[in-house]
């Protein structure tokens, strides 16, 4: 188990290091620099500007420079928001993001898990068909369509909850289930593939056959193979639901990271796209190792392969 | 119980020579597609639209046309699905924005199927260390974060959506390469292979002209697969702000308008977002009934 958890770990540096490199490069060239401003700065400013934030240095020190400040944490000072670093941006904006992201995955697992074992407890009959249903309205709702509506028909017109802002514990609902319903899809489709595959394998008919109820059946027994294709799917799921932040974060004014990071692609601010391309990527590797670690010990025969 | 009295057989009332004749793989796929009729319905609605977002703007109104008296009216005779706060035809720019997102979807899958199949060939031809070596770096980049750095080339490529659609369909082809690597391995073993080989024809000949052709069922599938996502990508993109600009308009940037001003005037949201929503549905639901019909060893997900 350790090794296969060193070698896993392993293979994640030269993905950190192709995407450290892409970032830095893409934004250090992207056309438009963060000091093209209406106002014409003098050539003297300009320059100044340009040494403060280390860009009149050759290029390969600029690269080694950044990725050793990134190397201990340090993401450098924004371009566009005055005297503030991107560290000090990422602690005020992202335990939003966070608190968002994770009511989402919740409400994505609480609805999409038991929605998928009650279609593969009666396969072909109305609730196996309702599951269905509601699995292809979710994948086929884009959530930058289903957040509107929410919105239009709960905050509008009936009034119930307010349509935008993050002040109140009833402005997480919408939100959250907006980014979470598009996942219970998913998750409700692959946990009914799962299941139905290990409900005919013959150590079921065996725990049946010994008497066990039908509850007993799939807490105990058959859960732990049905969700395999689930858990192998909350890595994609958990990078969907916080790049899906960024149209939520927009649609709902949420003050969070992903609204900060398009912003900061419409302002041209280099350090800060960097930065958070770079702190959303190397948080979805992590999070990936955490989900390949956690299929090896749900399923064993990972490990020799 | 339906009897088995010869009558009742699908064959019944065919001439013996009918009954000769062979079938091909294609035309039973054909036969299996047709009974399923929300991939019927599907298609017919993905013809429609594509006939209607390609001919449409040569007579509707033009989708810039502004009238300022007019303002946003509801939807009414003269206008089907009402106006805009300019007072632009929606019907009208529904149908240019469609062109866009449907242009969007099909040339960066074209471009995804490309390299994917290329790439997936050759892999699973080479074998051995080459397909190592490819799959490898397949795995790498199929780490990132693609919406992250979709939005990153936006920076560059923001004034030319055409390099956009180039870059979105640079990054779809990952999974195509998996599959149809995976496919090849199969037919690789196969004896027509061997058959092939033995005439002494080129790689390039096997791989294009004796193997690909095998393995269409499941490229076809998971083509149909794939424009659903690159349109949501679009859509996405377009969305957030960074996609589609104005004056021109994809069906994301409708729904973001909408969105903006859904409280007044419903409808600019409402009826782009449900052709988006249904011409997904179709996508999807033609998508899951070719896969049925082809790729007779797949299961569902």
């Amino acid at each position: 188990m350790l090794r296969f958890v060193f070698r896993r770990f392993l293979q994640t540096i030269p993905v950190l290091i192709v995407i450290v490199t892409v970032a830095f490069f893409l934004v250090r060239f992207m056309p438009g620099g963060p000091f093209d401003s209406e106002k014409a700065t003098t050539p003297e400013i300009r320059k100044n500007l340009e040494h403060y934030y280390g860009y009149d240095l050759p290029l390969y020190r600029q690269y080694f420079n950044y990725v050793g400040r990134a190397l201990h944490g340090d993401l450098g000072i924004s371009m566009k928001y005055l005297n503030r670093t991107v560290n000090e941006i990422v602690i005020d904006k992202l335990p939003v993001s966070l608190e968002l992201g994770a009511l989402s995955l919740l409400i994505a697992l609480a609805i999409g898990l038991p929605l998928g074992v009650a279609a593969s407890l009666k396969p072909n009959t109305w609730v196996d068909y309702l599951a269905s249903g509601f699995a292809m309205t979710g994948i086929c709702l884009p959530t930058f369509v289903l957040g509107p509506l929410l919105v239009l028909v709960f905050a509008i017109y009936f009034g119930w909850f307010n349509a935008s802002g993050w002040f109140e514990p009833s402005d997480r609902l919408l939100p959250s289930l907006t980014l979470g319903l598009h996942y219970a899809a998913y998750i409700a489709r692959l946990t009914r593939g799962g299941m139905l595959d290990v409900l005919n394998q013959d150590y079921i008919r065996t725990a049946k056959a010994k008497g066990a109820s039908t509850l007993r059946v799939v807490l105990k027994h058959a859960l732990r193979g049905g969700v395999l294709p689930v858990v192998s799917f909350l890595g994609p799921a958990i990078a969907g639901i916080l790049t899906g932040s960024f149209v939520i974060e927009t649609v709902f004014q949420i003050p969070g990271l992903g609204r900060e990071f398009v912003n900061s692609v419409g302002n041209r601010d280099g350090s800060l796209i960097c930065g958070l391309a770079l702190l959303y990527a190397s948080f979805l590797i992590f999070l990936n190792l955490l989900v390949d670690l956690a299929l090896a010990w749900l399923n064993p025969k990972l490990k020799f392969e | 119980m339906v009897s088995l009295s010869p009558k009742h057989l699908p064959t019944a009332n065919l001439s013996v020579d009918q009954l000769e004749q062979g079938h091909s793989l294609w035309h039973d796929a054909w036969i299996r597609l047709r009974k399923n009729k929300l991939a019927v319905v599907s298609a017919v609605w993905l013809i429609a639209l594509l006939l209607l977002c390609g001919l449409g703007p040569f007579f509707a109104q033009p989708y810039y046309e502004q009238n300022l008296n007019l303002g946003a009216v509801s939807p009414c005779a003269a206008h089907w699905f009402g106006t805009d706060t300019l007072g632009r035809d929606l019907f009208a720019r529904l149908l240019y924005g469609g062109r866009i997102s449907l242009t969007v979807g099909l040339v960066a899958t074209f471009v995804a199927l490309t390299i994917g199949v290329t790439y997936g060939a050759i892999s699973g031809y080479a074998g051995g260390k080459t397909d190592a070596v490819m799959m490898r770096f397949v795995e790498i980049v199929a780490a990132m974060p693609f919406t992250v750095f979709v939005i990153l080339l936006m920076v560059w490529f923001g004034r030319d959506i055409y390099l956009l659609f180039l870059a979105i369909g640079a990054i779809e082809w990952l999974t195509m390469a998996r599959i149809v690597r995976g496919q090849i391995m199969t037919v690789k073993k196969m004896e027509f292979i061997e058959a092939a080989r033995s005439l002494g024809l080129s790689n390039t000949r096997i791989i294009f002209r004796h193997m690909i052709p095998n393995i269409l069922g499941p490229i076809i599938v998971y083509t149909t697969l794939t424009i659903p996502s690159v349109m949501l990508l679009e859509a996405f993109l377009s969305f957030l702000g960074l996609g589609v600009q104005p004056p021109m308009s994809s069906w994301g940037s409708l729904i973001k308008d909408g969105a903006e001003k859904m409280e007044e005037f419903s409808w600019l949201l409402i009826v782009p977002g449900a052709a988006f929503s249904l011409t997904l549905f179709s996508l999807n639901f033609l998508g899951d009934g070719l896969r049925d019909a082809l790729d007779v060893r797949a299961s569902k997900d």
